[in-house]
C-alpha cells in the first residue's frame, strides 16, 4: 500500500506534469501567432490549442478527473456554450457577404 | 463546529445525498464558474463577431514580450495554488497559507503587468472610445475583456488574501482554500481564450 509520502509525491509530480504540458501547449499558441497563414486558420489552431490546455485545467487542476458525475454536468454545458459560440460569430459572415454594404 | 454541523450530523440519514457527490459550496462554486464562463463566452462571442465583420481590422501589437511573461506568470500561479490545496487537504497550514500568498503575489504581479500594457496603449492614443489605428471598436473590445479579466484577477487576489488569512486564524476550512483555488484555476482557464483571440489574432506581421 502506498503512503501517504508517496501520495504526494505522485500528486506533485502529475501536476508539474501537467503545468509543463500547458507550458508547452501555451508556447505553441505563441508559435502560430508568427506563422504565415490566413486569420481564419490561425483562429482554428488556437482556438484547438485553447481548449486541450483548458481541458487539462479541468480535469487536472480543478480535479473533474475525479467526479465523474460532475465532469459529464460541465462538459454537456461547454459543448452547448461551444456550439453556441459557433452559431453567434458565423452569423457574422452574413454582415460581410449578404448585406447591402458588403465588400 | 457550528450548529449547521451538528444538525446536519444528527440527521444524517434524513438529509438529500448532495449533487454529484459535492459539498454545497463548492457546488455554489462550480455553479458560479458556469454562469462566468458563459459570460466571458458571450464577450468572445461579441469580439469575434465585429472582428469578422469589420473590414481593415488593427493589427498593432508588435511585441508579445510582456503578454508571454503574464501567462507564465498566471500559468505558475496555478500550480502554487494546487500546491497551497494539497497542502491544505494534507492539513498543512502554513504550507497551505504560504502557497496561497505566494498565489496572490503572482496575481498582484499579474495585474501590475496588465496595468502596464493598458498604460502603453493609453500613452499611444488609445482609449475606450477613441482608438489611432483604425476603428474604435478596436479599443472597446480591447479594453472590455481585459477589463473583465483584470476585474476577476482582483476579486481573485484579494479573495485568496482574505481566505488565507481566515485558514490560518482557524475561521476556514481546507475546503475554503480549494473552492478559492477553483475561482483561480477559472481565472486562468479564461486568459487561455483571451490571449489567442484578444493578442494574438492582432498581433502585426
Amino acid at each position: 500500500m502506498a503512503t501517504a509520502e508517496e501520495h504526494k509525491n505522485t500528486g506533485m509530480g502529475k501536476d508539474l506534469i501537467v503545468y509543463a504540458c500547458m507550458l508547452a501547449l501555451a508556447g505553441i499558441q505563441f508559435l502560430i501567432a508568427y506563422q504565415d497563414i490566413s486569420a481564419s486558420q490561425m483562429f482554428v489552431r488556437m482556438l484547438v490549442v485553447a481548449v486541450v490546455e483548458a481541458a487539462l485545467a479541468l480535469l487536472f487542476f480543478m480535479h473533474l478527473w475525479e467526479n465523474r458525475g460532475l465532469r459529464w454536468f460541465v462538459l454537456i454545458f461547454t459543448v452547448a456554450v461551444i456550439l453556441g459560440m459557433q452559431y453567434g460569430w458565423t452569423d457574422s459572415f452574413r454582415i460581410l457577404d449578404g448585406a447591402p454594404w458588403a465588400k | 463546529m457550528s450548529q449547521a454541523d451538528v444538525t446536519m450530523g444528527g440527521h444524517a440519514g434524513l438529509m438529500e445525498e448532495p449533487t454529484f457527490s459535492v459539498p454545497a459550496k463548492k457546488m455554489a462554486m462550480w455553479l458560479f464558474i458556469i454562469a462566468d464562463t458563459a459570460t466571458f463566452a458571450g464577450c468572445l462571442v461579441a469580439y469575434g463577431f465585429i472582428r469578422n465583420a469589420t473590414p481593415d481590422w488593427p493589427r498593432p501589437f508588435h511585441s508579445i514580450t510582456n503578454v508571454a511573461i503574464m501567462t507564465l506568470i498566471l500559468l505558475t500561479s496555478s500550480l502554487t495554488m494546487l500546491f497551497g490545496v494539497r497542502s491544505a487537504q494534507r492539513g498543512d497550514k502554513a504550507g497551505a497559507f504560504r502557497w496561497t500568498m505566494i498565489t496572490a503575489v503572482a496575481g498582484i504581479l499579474f495585474a501590475a503587468l496588465h496595468l502596464r500594457e493598458w498604460m502603453g496603449m493609453i500613452n499611444e492614443g488609445a482609449t475606450l472610445f477613441h482608438n489611432p489605428w483604425g476603428t474604435p471598436l478596436f479599443s472597446s473590445l480591447f479594453f472590455s475583456i481585459t477589463g473583465l479579466h483584470l476585474l476577476h484577477v482582483t476579486g481573485g487576489v484579494i479573495a485568496l488574501i482574505v481566505v488565507a488569512l481566515r485558514y490560518m486564524g482557524g475561521r476556514y476550512k481546507a475546503d475554503d482554500i480549494e473552492i478559492t483555488g477553483l475561482y483561480w484555476h477559472f481565472v486562468d482557464l479564461v486568459w487561455m481564450f483571451v490571449v489567442p483571440l484578444v493578442y494574438l489574432l492582432n498581433l502585426a506581421h
